[in-house]
């Protein structure tokens, strides 16, 4: 049985599909992650795994309870982080933790050391009694990971857990992830729309594009399913008339291009790709001046799979952002 | 239970954390007790009132004497005497006078005659308060300069009205007091049950709460709760504050805090409620905004806050009838101002609950436990 176990998830606002036939299971242990540009429906998905909106159609088990009929008993056995910060500015981080411990119903023996182990956890102990209000972007959120995790729920849902954060404060949520991930053998289920974020942390990735589920796999195999795995930038020094023909026939080479010179070698199979080109290069008399090889990114996958950039489609939702406008 | 207690917990620990709540919803209320308490229904001193006495008769001059002990006693008037009908009724439309009262030239004479002597009040009538006060005072002035000396002699079939005054007179702050206690209730279950309530929501902290597994029955009562005790604690400050500064004469007998007390918390209970109702599909934190204003008109002047209710249009005694602000008035005042026994207040209290019990099921019927 997976921890979580989607089949054919549909939900409709007035007409407009926002999640569309969706099936996947998430294996228990294991950390999965929706990824997907702004208005994919991830989060009206997690809303709906999380008891919070009903479906329109299909169903869904967590921990092998039907989130209609037995929507109390999935409460009971998840944690939720929603998109919004919603801890209590007001209150310290003990007393909001203290708070959820009550309302999961965790024993009144256990909730204090619950709310110092997790405080310690999430690296934020010496913040115990101060107001929420007093925290950083960051620091909220790592608060908010240790709420949801006051009940020790074998799942854990976060949505979006580091947008709006800055690059240090995302690589110190990403850490807490990992070592609570391993510590307490949680299932996780994340949306995210950043590639680097869910090529690093997650086991498996769903792409959601409009609703629909449109790849589903490990981030290495996702990346192997597209044509061209490997990019290879080379200049050389000298370079003799035909080079173009002799570096499109080594073996694997998908397509060259030259710009001034730089050549871009797209490539089946970096490595033989590359061993063959030092070779010809040698062969000929010629020397290089430069080379990288850089694989393929989740991004080449996303376009691969949507015809679209995720790059572009968060900018194109951005477009009333002014700073963005002005540079038009 | 332990989880409805939880959201109570977190909503009194906020209050407790930012006090401008607590003012805002004492302040308004207070500033209001003191403001409209002085402004209406103090008695009308020194008003002005020019006397043109064109029969200069032994009559006039007793009439006249009168008047200067009035002034001299109560100070509701001073005389200014004039000579001339013509300029004191140009001093009145400028604004000098508040009013001439015109002894005609035959006056002594009519009245040594009996052929009904005759006295003209001149009033600025824009205003109603100064022409209802300057008759109030003339007439039974002028009735008892017609009262021969002694009592015995009168009619015996004339009738006459014995006033009898249960109470020690009412000022009108004291009269305001029931309302603005009511006010802060409701103030308090404005800010809280609909401010506060719709802004939590729209900022995803119910979100927090619902994916939690708190029955849709534990979010109400917690959300109620909540909201009742800090109504409460708002009403009986007010109550208190109120009190000393309208000075009710012996406020803090224990038997007349806790029927206080009783009427507050069902006050409270019915307010929240209303409100939990009216907010319970509401997302968009402008509404209870917006809302403010007019349900805080609609709901506190048909009460018979500030006004008997008996001298309203019908339209305005259907939304007092209603209103649950009538009843939370018409108790506080029976108790503040006449500490009458409970079953004075018994009909307003079963109304108050009545209406909260009625409040709440509908609410509940709305209430969703999802987003
Ligand atoms: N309550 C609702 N009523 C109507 N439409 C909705 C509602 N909630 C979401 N939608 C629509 O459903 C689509 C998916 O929204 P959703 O919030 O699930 O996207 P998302 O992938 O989480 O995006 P983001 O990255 O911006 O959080 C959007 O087009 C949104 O406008
Ligand atoms: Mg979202």
């Amino acid at each position: 049985m997976g921890a979580i176990e989607v089949e054919k998830i549909t939900k409709r606002f007035d007409g407009f599909t926002a999640v569309d036939a969706v099936s996947f299971v998430v294996e228990s242990g294991e950390v999965f992650g929706l990824l997907g540009p702004n208005g994919a429906g991830k989060s009206t998905l997690i809303r709906m795994l999380t008891t919070l909106i009903p479906p329109s159609a299909g169903n869904a088990r967590v921990s092998g309870f039907d989130i209609v009929h037995s929507a109390q008993e999935v409460r009971r056995s998840i944690g939720v982080i929603p998109q919004a910060m919603t801890s209590d500015l007001d209150l310290s981080l003990a007393e909001n933790l203290i708070i959820f411990a009550k309302l999961y119903g965790v024993p009144r023996e256990t909730r204090a050391r619950r709310v110092k182990e997790l405080l310690e956890a999430v690296e934020l102990e010496q913040w115990t009694d101060k107001p929420v209000k007093f925290l950083s972007g960051g620091m909220r959120r790592r608060l908010e990971i240790a709420r949801g995790l006051i009940h020790e729920p074998q799942v854990f849902f976060l949505d979006e857990p580091t947008t709006g954060l800055d690059p240090v404060s995302r690589v110190s949520v990403w850490e807490m992830l990992m070592k609570l991930k391993k510590e307490r053998n949680l299932t996780i289920l994340l949306t995210t729309h950043y590639m680097d974020e869910a090529d690093k942390l997650c086991d498996r990735i769903a792409i959601v594009d409009h609703g629909k589920l449109v790849a589903l796999d490990s981030p290495l195999k996702l990346k192997a399913s597209i044509p061209g795995a490997n990019i290879l930038e080379v200049s050389f020094s000298p370079v003799p008339e035909g080079w173009l023909d002799t570096l499109k026939s080594l073996p694997d080479v998908a397509r060259v291009t030259a710009v001034d010179h730089v050549f871009r070698v797209s490539s089946n199979n970096g490595p033989r790709t590359t061993v063959a080109l030092v070779e010809a290069a040698r062969g000929a008399g010629i020397s290089l001046v430069s080379l990288s090889v850089q694989s393929t990114t989740l991004d080449d996958v996303f376009m691969h799979y949507t015809g679209r950039q995720l790059r572009d489609e968060l900018q194109e939702s951005a477009v009333y952002d002014p700073s963005f406008m002005y540079k038009k | 239970m332990d989880r409805m207690w939880a959201l109570v917990e977190r909503d009194l620990r906020r209050f407790r954390r930012s006090p401008t709540l607590i003012f805002v919803s004492m302040v308004f209320p207070l500033v209001q007790l003191l403001v409209l308490g002085y402004a209406f229904g103090g008695k009308l001193k020194d008003l002005k009132v020019g006397v043109v006495d064109q029969d200069r008769g032994v009559q006039a001059v007793k009439l006249r004497e009168m008047f200067n002990a009035v002034h001299a006693n109560a100070r509701t008037f001073q005389t200014i005497d004039y000579h001339d009908e013509r300029a004191a009724v140009d001093d009145l439309r400028n604004g000098r006078l508040d009013a001439v009262l015109d002894i005609p030239p035959n006056f002594s004479r009519d009245v040594l005659e009996k052929t009904a002597p005759r006295v003209a009040l001149i009033e600025d009538n824009t205003d109603n308060f100064i022409e209802a006060t300057l008759q109030g005072v003339f007439a039974p002035l002028l009735g008892a300069y017609n009262q021969p000396a002694t009592t015995a002699a009168r009619v015996p079939t004339a009738p006459t009205l014995a006033v009898v005054e249960l109470y020690p007179y009412v000022p009108y702050i004291q009269y305001l007091l029931a309302g603005s206690t009511v006010l802060a209730i409701f103030v308090s279950a404005m800010i809280g049950g609909g401010i506060i309530y719709i802004d939590d929501k729209a900022r995803g902290l119910h979100e927090g709460y619902l994916v939690t597994p708190i029955t849709k029955f534990g979010l109400i009562f917690g959300f109620n709760l909540a909201g009742t005790i800090k109504a409460v604690i708002a009403g009986l400050v007010l109550a208190i504050f109120g009190s000393l500064i309208a000075r009710i004469p012996d406020p803090f007998s224990p038997a007349r805090l806790a029927k206080i007390a009783l009427v507050d918390l069902a006050t409270s209970l019915a307010l929240i409620s209303m409100m939990f109702l009216f907010m319970v599909r509401v997302n968009d934190p402008l509404v209870p905004r917006a809302t403010f204003g007019v349900l805080n008109t609609l709901l506190f002047f048909p009460s018979g806050a500030v006004y008997p209710a008996s001298a309203f249009p019908k339209w305005m005694r259907a939304i007092s009838i209603a209103d649950p602000f009538t009843y939370g008035v018409h108790a506080f005042k029976e108790l503040m101002l006449k500490n009458t026994s409970l079953s004075a207040v018994a009909g307003d209290l079963t109304f108050l609950f009545l209406f909260a019990a009625l409040m709440m099921a509908a609410a509940t019927a709305l209430f969703r436990r999802t987003l």
